[in-house]
């Protein structure tokens, strides 16, 4: 028995999901007493065995160059394969787009019950209970795993990253790759961007912007932030802002600890993307924009005044000239 | 051409969320169903685009639930398809849901199953790579582009931090987001017409749910917002560095 984490790669590097993912797993194999493994399809440039230091005890790798570019199919046989053969009975993933292209597909080739989305560790006092969101962040429910072997996915940026001493033995498996189904034309991909999804801080631009012309100082604050840019429906739809920087409820739901709302009323549809966010700040003119009502932090007035003092505040805390 | 459109009623976007029966049960009443947004307006049109560019395509929609589900089932036909097969049963998890949808589509020859990449209440995003599994079709989720040619698929999917364009062969199984197409209002002649289009009700096949929900819980209720002064936005980033971490 043991618990097997799927780290996940970009550019050679762990995301940093992947890091939450393996803290997760460790945890829980802790809690239920047996040892947390990693397994790592593809290249990546670092250093594996320092993984060890997150708690886990073992990394299986099928390292395949071609592996490093996800085929579903692919990906769900040989995490199939390792999983039985080394015995897992809990499989952790991040929810993030790779794991809901493969988690899926894992629980059925294992007849494993899958919760995707988990925001802690399951509670196993009496069964498998498993906390998700639901209701696009309006509520939670606990889901109860009624199989022998589970499935887990993990949202981001709800379980912390902590590092200890140990180092993880890397195992190198000689699995066979079957064909692979899915062809990989073309990627295009903003290197050196912080993955909306994955940003600790979002900072977000709607209609109140009024115009493309104007997002200068919503990227300059982003980027003092190290944060991700988003922007609102109308935004995306009008052509201002790119469609993937969309969050709402049709767009890209996000969960930072920081979103920095300027010039968004707040609908419902928007909030149902941002509303598992830790901590909201709202700036809008209107002092009756609902997003007031969900937020933590506010100021109520006129955008293009408020922005350059708030870089500058921002310019002097962080030591930038 | 024969493409399986999967379809799901979720509660409107703007409905009260509240439980009741000790947490176990979302409370149903006053609450306005819809077809889920995704699949919707981003599955079911885009196929209904392929089927304009080919008349001769068949188009067949999807639903596992009960009788009440017909009302949203007569909504997507309003926008198009040529019928839909019901399968009747109370949903249990994305496993039943998705084991009932394999088993209608296995041996019927569909080339696309589409579904959208979640529904907004449950938000598990499972059935339809678990469709794929079941029915060992190659699966591309979060799909936001979608080409034909002959029997090649083309499609853009989202990866984190940017985007892959992909080819596949058909037959294969689509989880469908934004930028797919653009939502329809169905018209006076799609509801007209909706009315007389077949709504096959099957019986369900033997499959078992691999979870079960227990509880549902509402969040904390925010605290209120603390408002800073427009012209002291320097408090704001103290709060943020000194009260909330976060900077």
């Amino acid at each position: 028995m043991s618990v097997l984490i799927f780290i996940d790669h970009s550019e050679g590097k762990i995301k940093k999901t992947s890091l939450e993912a393996i803290c997760y797993g460790a945890a829980l194999a802790k809690q239920t007493g047996v040892p947390a493994e990693g397994i790592l399809l593809g290249t990546v440039s670092e250093d594996l065995g320092s993984l060890g230091k997150y708690g886990i005890q073992k990394i299986h790798t099928v390292s395949q160059e071609s592996l490093n570019q996800l085929d579903a199919e692919q990906y769900i046989s040989i995490i199939s394969t390792i999983a039985g053969k080394n015995g897992a009975t809990i499989i952790v993933l991040s929810h993030t787009n790779t794991g809901r292209a493969i988690a899926p597909g894992l629980s059925v080739s294992l007849k494993a019950g899958l919760v995707t989305g988990a925001t802690a560790l399951p509670d196993t006092t009496a069964g498998f209970l498993v906390k998700k969101n639901v209701f696009s962040g309006k509520a939670f429910c606990t889901v109860s795993i009624k199989t022998s072997t589970k499935i887990i996915s993990l949202n981001p940026n709800v379980y912390p990253v902590k590092s200890g001493e140990g180092s993880a033995e890397i195992i190198a498996e000689n699995v066979s790759v079957g064909p692979a189904l899915v062809t990989i034309k073309s990627v295009s991909k903003a290197s050196g961007e912080i993955p909306l999804t994955e940003a600790e801080i979002v900072v977000s631009g709607g209609r109140g912007m009024k115009g493309p012309e104007n997002w200068g100082p919503i990227e300059e604050l982003a980027k003092l932030l190290h944060a991700a840019t988003a922007c609102s429906r109308p935004v995306a739809d009008a052509g201002w802002r790119p469609h993937n920087e969309h969050v709402g409820q049709t767009g890209i739901a996000i969960a930072p600890n920081l979103y920095i709302a300027i010039g968004i009323s707040g609908a419902i549809q928007h909030l149902a993307g941002v509303n598992r966010s830790k901590v909201i700040v709202v700036i809008n003119k209107d002092p009756e924009a609902p997003f007031f009502k969900s937020a933590d932090y506010g100021i109520v007035g006129d955008a293009f005044e408020i922005l350059p003092k708030l870089i500058l505040a921002v310019k002097k805390l962080k030591g930038v000239a | 051409m024969k493409i399986l459109v999967c379809i799901s009623k979720t509660p409107d976007t703007t409905a009260k969320i509240a439980f009741t029966d000790n947490n176990r049960k979302f409370v149903t009443e006053g609450v306005q169903w819809i077809l889920n947004p995704y699949d919707e307006w981003y599955a079911l049109v885009r196929a209904i685009e392929l089927k304009e560019k080919d008349p001769s395509t068949i188009l067949h929609l999807i639903m596992v639930g009960g009788a009440d589900c017909d009302a949203v089932i007569r909504k997507a036909l309003a926008l198009g398809g040529d019928e839909a097969i019901r399968v009747n049963a109370e949903p249990g998890d994305s496993f039943y849901v998705a084991s009932q949808i394999a088993a209608v589509a296995k041996g019927t020859g569909y080339d696309l199953i589409f579904t959208g990449k979640e529904t907004i209440d449950f938000n598990g995003a499972s059935v339809g790579g678990m469709i794929a599994g079941l029915l060992n079709l190659p699966f591309i989720s979060l799909a936001a582009k979608f080409d034909l040619s002959g029997n090649e698929a083309t499609l853009v999917r989202e990866i984190e931090g940017g985007e892959e364009t992909v080819s596949v062969k058909l037959p294969l199984v689509i989880g469908c987001q934004k930028g797919m197409a653009e939502q329809r209002i169905p018209n006076m002649k799609g509801i007209m017409g909706a009315r007389s289009k077949p709504l096959k009700v099957v019986e369900a096949v033997a499959a078992e749910s691999l979870t079960e929900i227990v509880s549902f819980e509402l969040p904390p209720a925010k605290k209120g917002v603390k408002l800073v002064p427009a012209d002291n936005p320097e408090e704001l980033v103290r709060l943020l560095h000194e009260e909330a971490k976060l900077i």
